[in-house]
């Protein structure tokens, strides 16, 4: 069992917590009070729905999902938040995802607090703005995983900047300057035990520098499509929940999420759902191709 | 973990300052921002702070695409904005720009915008960590760049901001 943690960019969408699917494109999210449809088009509805395709293809569990509408107000993430600190220390997960959600310090730090009781504590994994307030909280470090692309990479690497907005422009963020920033992160401790630094070469990191890159298959037009980092999040989520160490989960939710695009040959303007759909097929062909442990 | 309490104490870290000409500028801003329930508080500037009065008001740094908004509607004008943790830091002024022939995407910081060169649709947003991306590139995607609205009229934060400046961008580079 692991659980995601982010928003839904609808500023009514109440603060909900459980099991979703994915069916007809929308993610469901169901309990006693009825269906909740949300339209996958980014953020952490296409992290989730990415997660849940794995977990049916594997017959596993589907991912618990704490989900609250947030325009950007801060509103629904701070309501997410409070549940958290008071919910969380009393649940069982694997691995907690944490996504989409305004970056706060302060609460930021008590939902950390929070996951630390419970009484087995998850693998914690962090990307977008949970990530943004970890690593300025001086906490990634109680981090086992975070997925940045090569700009928040620098931010990571940037000693100085509250936020990617702020990474100095001397820090360039250009991907053949990736293992020099992956050496910077972890040297001002900005960095959790790995980093899935996602781009055209996809990287995995950790302390020693960078261990693996994976560059196959090559869709470029991916880097435009909004949501293509969320599947990748998403994908190593349930990797991750399914007992893969987080080396490996890293490699294959990079590697899995490529094929899926390959097989929707995407052009820019496609929206990502079109990848989703092709994560089944893309799981298929990588157990099958590289006979890898399931 | 590093030790931390959920009673620790509201870090600096991520709030940003308002610096402003006058005493009473600042007065204004804090009335109106508190009126709007913004978490903010007023100051003393750092040292390295050189311009402006000897108060200057400190906010929650990812919320500031919203506050400057608010402070625009009632004239008032910060000298400028900045972070705590290094007054001397300024927004990221770099471009990068990839040429797809049918496509083409700016970058700038975390954030990255798509459009179509042939109708000026905007096909894609990606990148960022804040929740109003997803809702930007909601309010955004399909529409023509001369009808889309702009991150810096509906977004709130500074993702919201960074994609502003890859917006701005792109209608220059698309109105060539």
């Amino acid at each position: 069992m692991f659980a995601v943690v982010g928003t839904v960019p609808d500023k009514n969408f109440p603060l909900r917590s459980g099991p979703v699917c994915l069916s007809g494109g929308k993610l469901i999210m169901g309990d006693r009070r009825g269906d909740l449809r949300v339209p996958v088009n980014r953020g952490t509805p296409a992290l989730l729905a990415s997660a849940f395709q794995v977990c049916q293809f594997f017959d596993a569990p589907p991912p618990t999902a704490y989900l609250v509408g947030d325009i950007g107000t801060g509103t629904g993430s701070r309501s997410l938040y409070a549940y958290l600190e008071e919910k969380i220390a009393g649940e069982c997960f694997t691995s907690l995802t944490f996504h989409y959600i305004q970056p706060d310090v302060d609460w930021h730090n008590r939902v950390l607090f929070a996951a630390a009781q419970m009484a087995e504590p998850p693998v914690l994994i962090a990307d977008a703005g949970f990530m943004y307030a970890a690593k300025m909280s001086g906490q990634a470090g109680a981090y086992e995983i975070f997925t940045p692309d090569i700009g928040e990479l620098a931010f990571l690497a940037d000693a100085d900047a509250p936020h990617p907005f702020y990474t100095r422009g001397f820090i360039f963020h250009e991907p053949e300057r990736a293992p020099e920033l992956v050496s910077q992160a972890f040297k001002h401790d900005n960095a959790a035990r790995y980093l899935l630094v996602k781009g055209k070469t996809d990287i995995v990191a950790d302390a020693t520098g960078v261990t693996d890159s994976v560059t196959e298959p090559v869709v470029s037009a991916m880097e435009a499509i909004g949501g293509t980092g969320d599947i990748i999040t998403g994908l190593l989520a349930a990797f991750t929940a399914l007992g893969h160490d987080s080396r490996r989960a890293c490699i294959y939710a990079s590697t899995v999420a490529r094929m899926a695009g390959a097989l929707a040959v995407p052009d820019p303007g496609s929206p990502v759902v079109d990848i989703i759909r092709h994560i089944p097929r893309g799981l298929e062909q990588f157990f099958s191709k590289n006979n890898a442990d399931k | 973990m590093k030790k931390t309490t959920a009673t620790a104490a509201k870090t600096a870290k991520d709030r940003g300052i308002l610096v402003f000409e006058n005493t009473s500028e600042v007065i204004r801003a804090e009335n109106l921002l508190k009126q709007h329930d913004r978490s903010i508080r007023v100051m003393g500037p750092p040292p390295e702070i050189r311009t402006g009065c000897d108060l200057v008001i400190a906010f929650p740094l990812i919320e500031g695409l919203e506050i400057l908004r608010l402070l625009e509607a009632e004239n008032i004008s910060p000298l400028q904005v900045v972070p705590v943790t290094g007054p001397l830091l300024e927004p990221v002024n770099i471009f990068f720009t990839t040429d797809y022939g049918q496509f083409l995407m700016v970058q700038a910081a975390n954030m990255k915008i798509t459009v179509d060169q042939t109708s000026l649709r905007v096909v894609n947003v990606s990148g960022g960590g804040c929740p109003d991306v997803p809702y930007l590139a909601a309010e955004m995607v399909g529409k023509r760049l001369d009808e889309a609205p702009s991150p810096r009229s509906i977004g709130h934060t500074l993702c919201g901001y960074a994609l502003q400046l890859a917006y701005e961008e792109i209608v220059r580079k698309c109105s060539r």
